[in-house]
């Protein structure tokens, strides 16, 4: 039996953390995750867990202790934001290249400087070579979800990953939402006994953790781990149908709205695509073909997914929730635009970099968007390949 | 007190074959310290020469569980190591009984980690921390670090025609550790070696944190002979430049005092990297530091007088 309740998406992420009762927890507060800790910090304080927790002194110190913890043996949960994510960075490849399943919800906000707590996605964006997997998630409901999701995807054997479990910060974060959540004994079996393969613990079978790797050997660990992003992408569907199978909820790398026989497309992540759908169902009221594509997981890239989404469409407007400073346009935008590349026919394909720092998105800014791909679409003008929308000239 | 008949019957964590330099202090330090218990033990390490020398993929030195995870982090990893351990242990699903030890070279330890240390200690985790004091960041070349002795000449300081080396005085990393007001702190070297493995087994025996700041001896950057190794770290002992003290629960004590001090510059002496503190225009330099090691001593025998009253 799964009850509503009425969650905020950093309770829902602590809701999820509770079910989940990881062995070991070592967070620093930052706006605006700082809810998840002290949320969790109850359920410690109140024995609802038998989580050991460390309240550490900085997040570098909780990536570090997380990487402790984790090569350990014990399931191990870690959530932050922004500069939170940047000072922890160093560690953050350590924990990936360590092969570790920490899995780490990140609530979105503005990478300093200067400094901002509002939303956009500067900090796990630069941090999406880093070798996590990365979830991104549209609402509270996606948060509670994704956060069980993740302890299977990073444990899986054939992945063995860390992973970030996105959500847009107080867009997400701090709204209320009715979430939908499941049985504790329905979330303990589909996540199931965390079984470490040579834990450091394991006494009698001593390994040594994070050697010194030289040019013998470093190019293959570095290998492997490009191997277990693209093994990945196999192992991740497996996983989404035992989820679907014990919860009822059908998920994909991707999530489409109306886009089958959309002419006009907007790409986007998180939250606004709530406001992309509303946007998408006026405009089909007035029989303008427009659609919605969300990518939900960006680490792995699920490149044929985005291309097989994309291809029958005339125009393609990519939102992006950061800037790249490549000149270029944002990461979201040159890797789609980047796995169009081998198509013959491919969609006009433009970006906006929008909403940098919280600055607000609004369905007039998405109608515009669409306006503007309808008008190249009949060739009325060129767009510039990058632009910014909601930003003052 | 350690017998070395039942010591030297004790399985070594540390095997032979590592990569350290012949002579090095550090490989001394950690094998002493590792006789500080019989316990399985987990060991932790931070970047530097220790680390780099003994873990070379895909051979280990080390027969016993090894963690590096970064340079300026080894408490931190530690305090994730030792909560796992008592998450797990709750449940049941470990049994025995296990030490857990972090080390860390003074660069790693002084400078880069002091906040990673400062917080694992504060927080009580159930460690023993051991920096391998050797007074630089030797795995990089000799560069200064706040442990480098004043007057030294290092790759960052080095001694020329206007410079002396390092114009500072060391930091006083051990009365840091103390101010944490953590079960054990220590001081020790590895010329006394009962005195060492005792520290290292009451480091291992109590409830909570305990730090001991070992001095480390290494010929590469203090430019001596590698076979005189535990001679020069004798002389730091009985020069008072490294004084053997522990603070117990709050309570300083000097562990050995030389009968006379000698005079520093019989430890100075032997060392390349002071060599130019004997040239005419920098004796004053000398001076000095002998003046620092008696204000320090003067220090810690008030200290450890205040500290024998309360008790
Ligand atoms: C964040 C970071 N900065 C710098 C370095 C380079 N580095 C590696 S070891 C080291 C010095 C180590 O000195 P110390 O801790 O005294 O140990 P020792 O090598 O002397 O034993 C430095 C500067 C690094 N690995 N990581
Ligand atoms: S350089 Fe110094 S500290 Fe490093 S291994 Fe050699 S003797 Fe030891
Ligand atoms: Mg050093």
């Amino acid at each position: 039996m799964t009850k509503k309740i009425p969650l905020t998406g950093d309770q829902a992420v602590a809701y999820a953390m509770k079910q989940i009762d990881p062995d070991v927890v070592a967070a620093y507060p930052i706006t605006p995750q700082t809810a998840i800790v002290m949320s969790f910090s109850n359920y410690v304080a109140n024995g609802q867990v038998s989580t050991e927790i460390i309240a550490v002194e900085s997040e570098h110190s909780a990536m570090s202790a997380c990487v402790g913890a984790a090569a350990a043996g014990a399931r191990t949960m870690t959530a932050t934001s922004a500069n939170g994510l940047a000072l922890m960075w160093e560690i953050v490849y350590i924990a990936a290249s360590t092969r570790l399943p920490i899995v780490m919800p990140v609530v979105n906000r503005a990478l300093s400087g200067p400094i901002n707590i509002h939303c956009d996605h500067s900090d796990t964006m630069g941090a999406r070579d880093s070798g996590w997997i990365q979830i991104y998630c549209e609402n509270a409901q996606e948060v509670y979800e994704n956060t069980i999701l993740a302890v299977r995807v990073a444990e899986h054997k054939k992945i063995l990953l860390p992973v970030m479990v996105c959500q847009d910060g107080f867009i997400t974060s701090h709204g209320v939402e009715g979430v939908e959540v499941f049985e504790d004994k329905k979330v303990k079996d589909f996540i199931g006994e965390y079984k470490p393969d040579s834990p450091l613990l394991d006494i009698d079978n001593p390994s040594t953790y994070g050697p010194l790797d030289l040019q013998d050997y470093y190019f293959e660990h570095k290998r492997q781990e490009a191997e277990a992003m693209r093994s990945a992408l196999d192992a991740i569907p497996e996983i989404l149908k035992e989820f679907e199978k014990q919860f009822g909820t059908k998920y994909d790398f991707i999530e489409t709205y109306k886009l089958d026989d959309a002419e006009i497309v907007i790409v986007v992540l998180s939250s606004t695509a709530g406001t992309v759908k509303f946007v998408v169902d006026e405009l089909r009221q007035r029989g303008i073909k427009a659609g919605l594509l969300r990518p939900r997981i960006f680490r792995p890239f699920p490149k044929e997914k985005i291309i097989n989404a994309l291809k029958k469409a005339k125009a393609v407007a990519i939102l992006d929730r950061s800037d790249s400073f490549s000149a270029e346009g944002g990461p979201l935008y040159t890797e789609i635009k980047a796995a169009l590349y081998d198509l013959d026919i491919k969609p006009i394909m433009v970006n906006y970099i929008y909403g940098l720092g919280g600055r607000d998105i609004f369905p007039a800014d998405i109608n515009k968007v669409f306006e503007d791909l309808q008008k190249t679409v009949a060739a009325k003008f060129t767009l510039p390949k990058v632009n910014y929308l909601g930003s003052r000239e | 007190m350690a017998n070395i008949k039942e010591l030297a019957k004790q399985p070594e964590g540390l095997s032979g074959g590592h990569r350290l330099c012949a002579g090095c202090g550090a490989s001394i330090v950690v094998r002493q310290v590792l006789m500080g218990t019989k316990d399985p033990v987990v060991v932790g390490s931070a970047t530097g020469c220790l680390e780099v020398a003994t873990t070379i993929y895909p051979y280990t030195a080390w027969k016993i569980p090894f963690i590096h995870n970064a340079f300026e982090n080894v408490a931190a990893t530690i305090s994730g190591v030792e909560t796992a351990y008592r998450a797990l242990k709750k449940k049941g699903k470990i049994k025995k009984d296990i030490k857990f030890v972090a080390f860390g070279g003074d660069g790693g330890t002084y400078d880069i980690g002091l906040q990673s240390l400062s917080g694992a200690l504060e927080r009580g985790h159930n460690f023993v921390y051991v920096c391998y004091d050797n007074g630089a960041y030797m795995n990089t070349g000799i560069q200064r670090s706040s442990a480098t002795p004043k007057g030294a000449s290092t790759t960052t300081t080095p001694a020329g025609e206007a410079s002396y080396g390092k114009v500072q005085l060391r930091k006083d990393l051990t009365s840091i550790v103390a101010a944490h007001h953590i079960p054990y702190v220590a001081q020790a070297s590895a010329s006394h070696w009962n005195d060492l493995i005792t520290k290292a087994e009451k480091a291992f025996k109590v409830d909570g944190p305990a730090f001991l700041n070992v001095i480390s001896m290494c010929h590469r950057g203090w430019r001596f002979p590698q076979q005189d190794t535990i001679k020069i770290s004798k002389l730091a002992v009985e020069t008072g430049f490294w004084p053997l003290i522990e603070i117990e629960n709050g309570m300083w004590k000097f562990n050995y005092k030389p009968k006379e001090r000698k005079p520093v510059v019989e430890f100075l002496k032997p060392q390349g990297r002071f060599k130019h503190l004997f040239k005419e225009e920098n004796r004053h330099i000398l001076d000095e530091i002998q003046k620092d090691i008696d204000n320090n001593w003067a220090r810690l025998e008030h200290f450890c007088e205040a500290g024998c009253k309360v008790t």
